[in-house]
């Protein structure tokens, strides 16, 4: 990191163009850590809303009360929880897999509440006919209910990709070397933290961009199929 | 002859209302009857207490000689769990007023949802039973189009084709001309009245249509808070009704046509 070292004055395209190799790796981490944990977090999410909804009465409260309180503490103490808790309780588990699990439990919770207004939404008729069909709850789920529940709500789904992604600089304090991290390291190392910092920025508001653009198109994507 | 469908002093109630009391009405197999009355008299719960769309509070409900909302358990009648009703439900299909058609799934989609995975037929069987009941029902033309794309009078239509493909032995139709332009009304009657005619169903119809119901029914009831008020077939019903509450009934919506 020569030329950020030596570089002087605010801003160094020099020490800018030497910076990205490093960043640009930190940044696949970013990107692994945002997919996995978002896959999770749809997966997981789907599950806690049909729990919550199911007719065992317990279990859908005891399900509400822990979204409820997932959601109600802060992604970062879950993070330090999992990762510095576990251990003390017999479970030892690696930072990146911490990582994305706070992060997918945690927006899970938020996602199954997109869900949960999703199924809300399907008109009632449309389990009564699939009843009268003799349909199986699977099956009424599977190819009646959710094809109806998920399309409109893609859009809200989406804004938790762009979450989840602007919330992965939390992991650097579990001491995975996403992106942010990699920029405070760097600028430790260089004393110059306006070209790291700022390139970080600058690659949020890319891939947050592409993100949206992504969304839009499934969104487009969905809309088209029954045809009018 | 067992009933092909019998209520056995059956009530329901929603909290402090009761909408069915101790009702018994034994529907014979193939026939057609006509449910009356005004709104809130329970007419509607029938059909839906029978689709097992409802709870039971009290009573039995049996079709065709088998306990529908019980199971026998050491020689006594238990109310029935989720996979008991499955298993009985299937003899019965149900049209609603609402249509209620799978709005992301074609006409003919629509058709072989359940026979597919709930009869386990063929995609292929499925297809060719689906197309032949609409062709039925005069939608030959439209087995790829969405319901979104179809008149009302179209999507009951559909929907009636979807009920049948169950090859039910019950039919419940829940006032499904209520919510259909005036100009429609006529062709979903018809199909019923054909499907009565050519196919050996039984009919159980809560509906507003008094000249159908006279001409088509074999026997008319007459709903009043929860209970039968009155029961018969059509020409006395309407051409000489006994029941007070029935004159008022009928003269009122008389009036109103």
């Amino acid at each position: 990191m020569e030329t950020c070292a030596l570089a002087t004055g605010v801003w160094s395209w020099g020490c800018t163009l030497e910076v990205l190799p490093t960043l640009g790796q930190a940044a696949i981490i970013t990107l692994q850590v945002t997919a996995i944990g978002y896959i999770l977090a749809l997966i997981f999410g789907l599950v806690l809303a049909l729990l919550r909804r199911s007719p065992i009465r317990p279990l859908s409260v005891a399900t509400g009360e822990v979204i409820e309180f997932i959601r109600s503490t802060p992604l970062l103490v879950q993070i330090y929880f999992i990762y510095f808790g576990g251990p003390q309780l017999g479970i030892e588990i690696s930072a990146w897999t911490a990582g994305v699990l706070a992060l997918s439990v945690h927006y899970g919770c938020y996602t199954s509440e997109v869900y949960r207004a999703g199924l809300e939404a399907v008109p009632g008729g449309q389990w009564e006919a699939a009843r009268a069909l003799n349909l199986s709850a699977y099956r009424t789920y599977r190819d009646i209910i959710l094809p109806q529940a998920i399309p409109p709500i893609v859009p809200a789904l989406g804004n938790y990709l762009i979450g989840i992604f602007k919330d992965t600089p939390l992991l650097s304090v579990i001491a995975i070397i996403e992106l942010m991290a990699q920029a405070k390291i760097l600028g430790s190392e260089t004393f110059r933290y306006m070209e790291p910092i700022t390139m970080v920025g600058v690659f949020f508001l890319v891939m947050s961009l592409v993100a949206s653009w992504f969304i839009q198109l499934v969104e487009r994507r969905l809309k088209r199929l029954p045809a009018r | 002859m067992d009933p092909m469908v019998s209520f056995q002093k059956v009530t329901k109630r929603y909290g402090p209302l009761t909408v069915l009391d101790q009702l018994d009405l034994d529907v014979a197999a193939n026939e057609k009857v006509s449910i009356i009355g005004p709104s809130g008299s329970g007419k509607t719960t029938v059909l839906r207490m029978l689709m097992t769309l409802e709870r039971i509070d009290e009573g039995v409900i049996y079709v065709d000689g088998e306990p529908l909302t019980h199971t026998q358990k050491n020689g006594e009648l238990v109310p029935a769990d989720e996979r008991h009703l499955r298993k009985v439900r299937g003899g019965i299909g149900m049209v609603f007023q609402h249509f209620n058609l799978f709005p992301h799934m074609t006409a003919l989609r629509n058709c072989m949802e359940a026979p597919v995975h709930v009869l386990g037929l063929s995609k292929k069987d499925a297809g060719e039973r689906a197309a032949e009941l609409l062709d039925m029902v005069g939608l030959g033309d439209k087995k790829e189009h969405y319901p979104i794309q179809l008149s009302g009078g179209q999507q009951q239509r559909v929907a009636i084709a979807r009920a049948l493909a169950m090859r039910p032995k019950v039919m419940l139709f829940d006032e499904v001309t209520s919510a259909l332009d005036p100009e429609l009304v006529g062709e979903v009657l018809n199909v019923i009245r054909a499907l009565g005619t050519e196919h050996s169903l039984t009919m159980l119809m809560v509906t507003h249509q008094m000249g159908f119901a006279k001409e088509f029914s074999d026997r008319v009831c007459f709903f009043f808070a929860g209970k039968i008020a009155e029961q018969g077939p059509p020409d006395q019903i309407f051409g000489n009704p006994r029941n007070e509450r029935t004159q008022q009934f009928l003269s009122a919506v008389l009036e109103a046509t």
